[in-house]
């Protein structure tokens, strides 16, 4: 699966950079040290933005198109953080029929993003799920474990209103 | 570790305290299965009730512990009260609300608490 | 006042005073007083207990022991063991009907009878967090005899004439592997592979979690015996409490002198490092898995050079799964001739089974090899749930095959499954009933490995996305005898085109479906019907007019308004509006609703 880079930007603290400055130290004469360094540098941030690759890169000596191919790789790596609202939309065929559709593209217009990627300030993260078995209740979408059913594009921004800052 | 003896030495050291043997005369013990699938079907709360239960009644020879997965996933949370010198029993689906009732009925009374037991579980499945 | 510190209830309904209970009231009162206990246990007679036909019955508190058809006569017993001395009498106690035969324990069942526990035996007994259990159940004996009384080749050859074969799929025999890696290179490793991946398999987390230990000494001897003193662990990412308990498993060896230097005061130096993986299914094969140790991407690498001449970091290796694992210390413990006194001629010992799906017992189960087919399914686990038919059996997760109910009595070792056309696989057994729609399985396979192919090979990166878009096809009627054709041929290409065991494994479980089910291909392409009812495009929805009260529920739930009808009357279904989403055969209470 493709991997979009994030649109979110690098908020690392000193603090952060310390914490993997001594993560990367620690491997550094250890052999096959990235990805093990990678699985903690995500533990850090919670996501692999470029600026952190490239502090991997740099300090283990790697080049930094073998850091974003290995972070690639592999599913459990993400260069995209998680919004602090995840909201998902179902497009199984029940609520596709029913109008998804809209509903997904309203929500992306209203957050100004595309399904799989986040929004700059971190808040919303937007993507699209299989039938999640609520068809009597299409077409369905969820933010973090809440369920709206029935959604028409129309109830989308009240609906976002209710996790806006 | 340098030699056989020494480890033949802790071993049996450890086999008293182990006890899983049938002849075994030392502490009852109670095993909660504690793998993944055990833990996601809720062992850990049960465990923890034992352990209070057996806390709160200050019960004297009884160890509450845990082990890996016993192989029956669609029991879980399984436990299994080894009680010196009988066949051990084997609960299953267990709650916390269970684990207080084994504690007061099997622990402390002797009687094992037939209804959670695998056979009579299995018996009202086919029923 | 007087302390009671004990009730002693005995029936006096019409049942058991027939039966003499106020005789046993009278005794009791006499042999109370002779003790002097009469003033400290209370004797009640109570009302009826319903259980007139074990009468006279009697209930001692506190411990609410019930003694049923108590005599007269046994009274003086009662009160010298139970009461004085606190021994209940046991050959009093009521046996209920049912609890005579209640089985207590897990031992007893049917499920654990046919099993044979070696790989697993602490599995479920010990507790993995203290290493000083696993000494008790005889843990690092073996480790400790191999350091101090026996060679290198010595090793080899016991684990060589076990006969034990690799448990992670291909059977490869372990002992020559380790003899293959045995020559004089200064740096050789030690791997073992735990990147569990198949899906519906478990085996090797249970074994991690339940027994992290035997794994560290196997691993352990493993590296004696080739000379190695470095090992790997390579698990999942996905099993967090497995990765911890081997940390845990880690640490106190280490405390305890099992990994570190000079084990066993043999001069035998031998670490383990814990890798993770990160969520690729093809770093289970063992190139890939080596090259992502490496920390690149998990990508399988030609074969030869074999790991065992040049494998993690270009040096010798010898990587082996868990359960493989699993049974070395045991082979050394007990002898080569014991292990290969278990299963079949060329496959011995035991293999462990996840079983899942369509059956009752779903559980983790260990039998020896040549078992067949028939008996893990009926004794260990039970028969099918709901009266269904058996219709297959899927072994070897994305990798495998099928073997269908006419081949149950298959005897389950690496020949025969490969003679049916599966393969032993790591150990998932998914059982499947008349509901369960081959195609589908196969698509839901094929989907997998799509989503899992590393790309590296076009054979595999593309021939699989093909397969799967014929499979989509034929499952949404839009399928052609010819593509049946098509497929077959397209799986053996991507079978002799591909690097790895992932691409060359790919096409089997199409190929094994098409081999036993063709019909049921065939019933989706020319009648354009699902037998099993689960290929939603070729369903159709319909009210039975007969039992529809015309509640009008299922028509509320529609999500595309296909269901018309008037209150109290049978409702019909819009076939061309219907979306096959099942809300309604969910909402109805009357079950007038079917799936064709």
């Amino acid at each position: 699966m493709a991997k979009k880079k994030t649109v979110v930007p690098f908020q690392g603290t000193a603090e952060q950079e310390a914490r993997l400055k001594a993560v990367i130290d620690s491997y550094r004469d250890i052999p096959g040290a990235l990805m093990p360094v990678l699985q903690q540098a995500q533990e850090i941030y919670g996501y692999l933005p470029v600026e952190v690759q490239k502090m991997i890169a740099e300090g283990l000596n790697v080049p930094l198109a073998e850091v974003y191919g290995v972070s690639t790789f592999y599913s459990q790596f993400t260069l995209n953080p998680k919004g602090k609202n995840e909201v998902s939309v179902c497009l199984g065929t029940a609520c596709y029929v029913k109008g998804a559709g809209a509903v997904l593209d309203k929500v992306c217009e209203t957050l100004g993003i595309e399904p799989g990627s986040v929004t700059p300030d971190g808040e919303f993260s937007v993507s699209t799920t299989r039938c999640i078995g609520a068809c009597g209740l299409a077409p369905v979408m969820t933010i973090n474990d809440e369920v709206y059913g029935q959604v028409t594009k129309d109830d989308v921004s009240a609906i976002l209103g209710k996790y806006l800052k | 570790m340098k030699s056989l003896a020494e480890l033949a030495e802790l071993r049996e050291k450890m086999k008293s305290s182990v006890n899983m043997r049938q002849d075994s005369s030392d502490d009852t013990r109670v095993v909660v299965g504690m793998a993944t699938c055990g833990i996601a079907a809720g062992a850990r709360p049960v465990l923890a009730a034992f352990v209070d239960e057996v806390a709160k009644r200050k019960l004297q020879g009884v160890m509450v512990t845990q082990t890996g997965c016993i192989g029956i996933c669609k029991y879980e949370p399984v436990v299994e009260v080894y009680v010196p010198g009988q066949e051990k029993v084997t609960y299953v689906l267990m709650t916390p609300e269970k684990a207080v009732k084994v504690v007061q009925e099997h622990l402390v009374n002797g009687n094992v608490v037939t209804e959670y037991t695998i056979g009579a579980v299995q018996q009202q499945e086919k029923k | 006042m007087d302390m009671i510190r004990m009730h002693i209830l005995v029936c006096g309904g019409t049942g058991c005073s027939s039966s003499r209970s106020q005789q046993i009231i009278e005794n009791l009162q006499t042999e109370l007083t002779s003790h002097g206990l009469d003033k400290e246990v209370k004797v009640v007679k109570t009302g009826c207990f319903g259980l007139c036909e074990y009468g006279p019955i009697m209930i001692v508190y506190p411990e609410g022991v019930f003694y049923s058809k108590v005599k007269p006569e046994d009274v003086p017993e009662i009160v010298e063991e139970h009461v004085l001395k606190g021994r209940i009498v046991k050959r009093l106690l009521h046996h209920e009907a049912v609890s005579e035969e209640t089985v207590k324990s897990l031992n007893q069942t049917k499920f654990y009878e046919k099993q044979k526990r070696v790989a697993l035996r602490n599995c479920g007994v010990i507790n993995p967090e203290d290493i000083r259990e696993y000494i008790a159940m005889d843990g690092y004996e073996a480790l400790g005899r191999v350091l101090t009384q026996m060679t290198p080749q010595q090793v080899v050859d016991i684990v060589k004439a076990s006969g034990l074969r690799g448990r992670g799929g291909a059977g490869f025999p372990t002992g020559t592997k380790w003899q293959f890696a045995m020559g004089d290179a200064p740096v050789k490793y030690v791997c073992c592979n735990a990147d569990e991946g198949d899906p519906g398999a478990f085996m090797d987390r249970s074994v991690l979690e339940g027994d992290p230990h035997v794994v560290l000494e196997a691993m352990t001897i493993a590296g004696y015996a080739i000379g190695s003193h470095q090992g790997y662990i390579y698990v999942r990412a996905e099993y967090p409490i497995a990765v911890h308990r081997l940390q845990i498993a880690i640490e106190q060896s280490r405390e305890m002198g099992f990994l570190g230097k000079d084990i066993f005061g043999s001069g035998f130096d031998f670490d383990i490092e814990l890798r993770l993986g990160s969520g690729a299914f093809v770093c289970g094969e063992e190139t890939a898995l080596m090259t992502s140790i490496e920390g690149h991407r998990g990508e399988p690498r030609p074969r030869p050079p074999f790991p065992a001449v040049k494998g993690l970091f270009s040096v010798p290796t010898i990587l082996n799964n868990v359960e493989t694992y699993a049974n070395i210390p045991q082979i050394i413990l007990k002898g080569a001739d014991w292990f290969a006194s278990m299963g079949t001629e060329k496959s011995k010992g035991t293999k462990v089974f996840c079983l899942v799906g369509k059956i009752n017992n779903t559980g983790l189960v260990e039998i020896p090899m040549g078992t067949t087919l028939r008996e893990v399914i009926e004794d260990i686990g039970g028969g099918i749930p709901n009266g269904k038919k058996f219709k297959a059996a899927q072994t070897g997760g994305p990798s495998g095959g099928c073997i269908p109910a006419s081949l149950i009595d298959t005897p389950i070792d690496y020949e025969n499954l490969a003679a049916v056309g599966t393969m032993m696989g790591s150990g998932g057994l998914i059982v499947m009933d008349e509901d369960t729609c081959m195609v589908d399985i196969a698509k839901f396979f094929l989907e997998f490995t799509v989503d899992e192919s590393c790309g590296k090979c076009t054979a595999c990166r593309i021939g699989t996305k093909r397969l799967l878009e014929m499979l989509e096809k034929i499952t949404s009627g839009q399928g052609t005898l010819e593509m049946l054709d098509e497929m077959e041929e397209l799986a053996y290409d991507i079978k002799a085109n591909s690097l790895c065991a992932l691409g060359q494994t790919a096409p089997n479980p199409v190929l094994s479906t098409l081999r036993y089910f063709r019909d049921e291909y065939i019933a989706h392409v020319v009648d354009k019907k699902c037998p099993a009812g689960v290929c939603k495009e070729l369903l159709s929805f319909e009210i039975d007019a007969d039992k529809c009260r015309g509640c009008t529920l299922c028509s509320h739930v529609c999500p595309a308004a296909a269901i018309s009808g008037k209150l109290r009357e049978p409702h019909t279904i819009d076939k061309e509006k219907c979306l096959k989403c099942g809300a309604c055969i969910e909402k109805c209470k009357f079950g007038a609703i079917m799936k064709k």
